[in-house]
């Protein structure tokens, strides 16, 4: 049966794959695109290539313009200057149903009135393939997302990670080049949301099609993609894989949006790098008591304030010079009672921990 | 405690309210079956089945009868169409003077039938437009429209609009989204504006007396029976059915558009 579903549900075909490495075009490109709505610059000159199957995150805060991007690849939006091409081919005018890419809607967008046999049929019935066929490929379908059996109900009679699935199916089954994620996951709660979405990432391994993932969850992002764009105010900020995007961020807004960073500012950099340029250094890369030549740099603190996380403590600190830093400590030799607000304490990091980052302001 | 019975004052209020609404209907039922025909004396002399003979016999009312229903139905048929189509637009659209034009749709139901009579009379008369069936379709239309539009409306507000985006992601272009997805949403809305509207134009009286001119339709036939007064007990008949022609349609659409309520309530 697996072998029958993946070859009815969009696996492309090794003819397929060989084109695509012949032609070496990207899946999704934008040039120089601008999204305006009113005053409102929503996408504001981005630039991307995205290779065919690889998994892409737009990761951003809301209104920083990732689905209006997914909205422009789809079709909904047009730009207003800059061009986008799937796969080589410019897009302009070319409506959303004449496009090789489907949507899993944030809403899941199904249809209330069909069941949910129909609702996966749906595309194929658009483009008038046969009735047995359809009904084959819906069903393979929704054993690709696990949900065999539940051809008959109608949407309203599912849960919401039930309902999420027949929307991924019903994207599935048309085999898109590329798959449009907008916040996929984020109506459903926080366990069905990892269990969904390491499936999620299984399935685009399997499928290898390009999946293009819109959220603001940075956990999500980091841990599904291949790479990750950090949007902020109708622009990227950064491009590259997760651990380059975690490590080596570039401005404050990367550093402070992809999990937790110390971004020390140019005046108080001087003591640590010698430069008068900003750095971001992550809590979990500065060492408490750090026994002798593990660290670069060598501090006191006085300790603020603990938070205890159950995997890790974290701690606040001030320094002398009234410098404030934020302290990981992952908790693998049990709770250390010596901690305790108030307490001086040596730290120290090592020098490549300290990354610097592009002046703000731009 | 509060007793959960309403005090006897209420209940008298109540059931006298009641009976104010419901008991000339019932009188009106029960002079259809009278064996007395020149005046309305109580208690009827005697019961009689005879006026519904008389009544099927009579081609003024066929004739009145057919009328209405062509009236009604093709009013109704025009309401949906330009009814759903003035939903569909002012639904998504933002546009300078939006609120105007959604006041001026729905204004015509609020507007006493006696303004849109005088308004269409003197509209055709300055046109030059003879009155006929077209003129009384077009006064009935007026507030038909109203009622479909309303229906439309609501059940498009309730229905997600990434529902269209969805379709055309999929591969449907704009007809085939309007026949697959936003037809089959709009479907039970549209039943039961159009049983409405068809009710309503079905006993119009005064919009009609005003576009009509000598053609005569059920309600203006039931008048002008009241005015000269002959078999008296026929017009009750007629009224009978008239209650029941109306009385279903509305009570149908009640129960279509309250059992869809809870399967598009769910957005998510």
């Amino acid at each position: 049966m697996e072998g029958a579903v993946t070859v009815g549900v969009a696996a492309p075909s090794p003819s397929i794959r060989g084109r695509r490495a012949a032609m070496a075009e990207p899946a999704v490109r934008f040039l120089g695109v601008h999204r305006h709505f009113g005053e409102v610059r929503a996408v504001d000159g981005v630039d991307l290539e995205i290779a065919p199957g690889e998994f892409f995150s737009m990761l951003g805060p809301s209104g920083s313009g990732k689905t209006t991007c997914l909205r422009l690849i789809a079709g909904f939006e047009e730009p207003d200057a800059g061009e986008i091409h799937l796969l080589g081919r410019p897009m302009r005018g070319v409506p959303p149903y004449e496009r090789r890419v489907n949507t899993v809607f944030q809403d899941y967008a199904l249809f209330p009135h069909m069941n949910v046999l129909d609702n996966v049929g749906f595309g194929l019935r658009v483009k008038r393939v046969p009735r047995a066929e359809r009904i084959r490929k819906a069903e393979a379908a929704l054993a690709l997302v696990k949900l065999a059996g539940l051809e008959d109900r109608r949407p309203a009679q599912l849960s919401g990670g039930q309902r999420q699935r027949v929307a991924l199916a019903r994207a599935l089954v048309n085999e898109p080049e590329v798959l449009l994620l907008d916040e996929p996951l984020g109506a459903l709660d926080l366990k069905l949301r990892q269990e969904m979405q390491s499936e999620l990432k299984g399935l685009q391994r399997e499928l290898g099609i390009t999946f293009v993932y819109v959220t603001h969850d940075q956990e999500e992002a980091l841990g599904m993609s291949d790479r990750v764009a950090v949007f902020n105010r109708g622009r990227i900020e950064q491009i590259g894989t997760p651990p380059e995007i975690y490590e080596h961020p570039r401005t404050a807004f990367v550093a402070g949006f992809v999990g937790i960073s110390n971004i020390v500012d140019a005046e108080a950099a001087v003591r640590f790098t010698g430069e008068r340029r900003p750095f971001s250094l992550r809590p979990e890369r500065i060492l408490l008591d750090p026994p002798a030549g593990a660290v670069d740099i060598e501090t006191r603190g006085r300790i603020t304030d603990i938070q205890y996380h159950g995997a890790s403590t974290r701690l606040r600190l001030v320094l002398s010079d009234g410098l404030e830093l934020v302290v990981e400590r992952p908790n693998t030799e049990g709770t250390d009672g010596a901690l305790a607000p108030g307490r001086e304490i040596r730290l120290g990091w090592r020098r490549d921990a300290m990354r610097p980052l592009r002046e703000t302001g731009r | 405690m509060r007793s959960e019975r309403a005090g006897l004052g209420l209940r008298i209020a109540a059931a006298g309210g009641l009976l104010y609404l419901h008991l000339p209907i019932a009188f009106i039922l029960l002079y259809a079956f009278t064996t007395e025909d020149k005046s309305y004396q109580f208690p009827p002399p005697g019961l009689t089945l005879k006026w519904f003979a008389v009544a099927w016999n009579r081609q003024d009312i066929w004739d009145a009868l057919w009328l209405s229903v062509e009236v009604a139905l093709v009013a109704t048929a025009l309401a949906i169409l330009l009814g759903t189509l003035a939903a569909a637009a002012l639904w998504r659209a933002r546009f300078f003077g939006r609120d105007a034009i959604t006041l001026l749709i729905v204004l015509p139901i609020a507007l006493p039938g006696i303004i849109t009579g005088i308004a269409l009379r003197s509209t055709f008369g300055l046109l030059d437009i003879p009155f006929s069936f077209w003129t009384i379709v077009t006064g009935h239309a007026t507030f038909c429209i109203v009622v479909v539009y309303n229906n439309a409306i609501a059940r498009l507000r309730r229905t997600s609009p990434s529902l269209l985006e969805a379709a055309m992601d999929l591969g449907a272009d704009g007809f085939q989204t309007f026949r697959w997805v936003l037809l089959p949403n709009l479907a039970t809305a549209l039943l039961a504006g159009g049983m409405l509207a068809f009710a309503l134009s079905f006993d119009e009286v005064i919009v009609t007396t005003f576009t009509a001119g000598q053609q005569t339709t059920l309600p203006i036939w039931m008048l002008s029976e009241l005015v000269r007064p002959r078999q008296r007990p026929v017009t009750n008949v007629v009224a009978v059915f008239v209650i029941a022609v109306t009385f279903l349609p509305i009570l149908l659409a009640y129960r279509l558009t309250r059992g869809t309520e809870s399967m598009h309530g769910t957005g998510k």
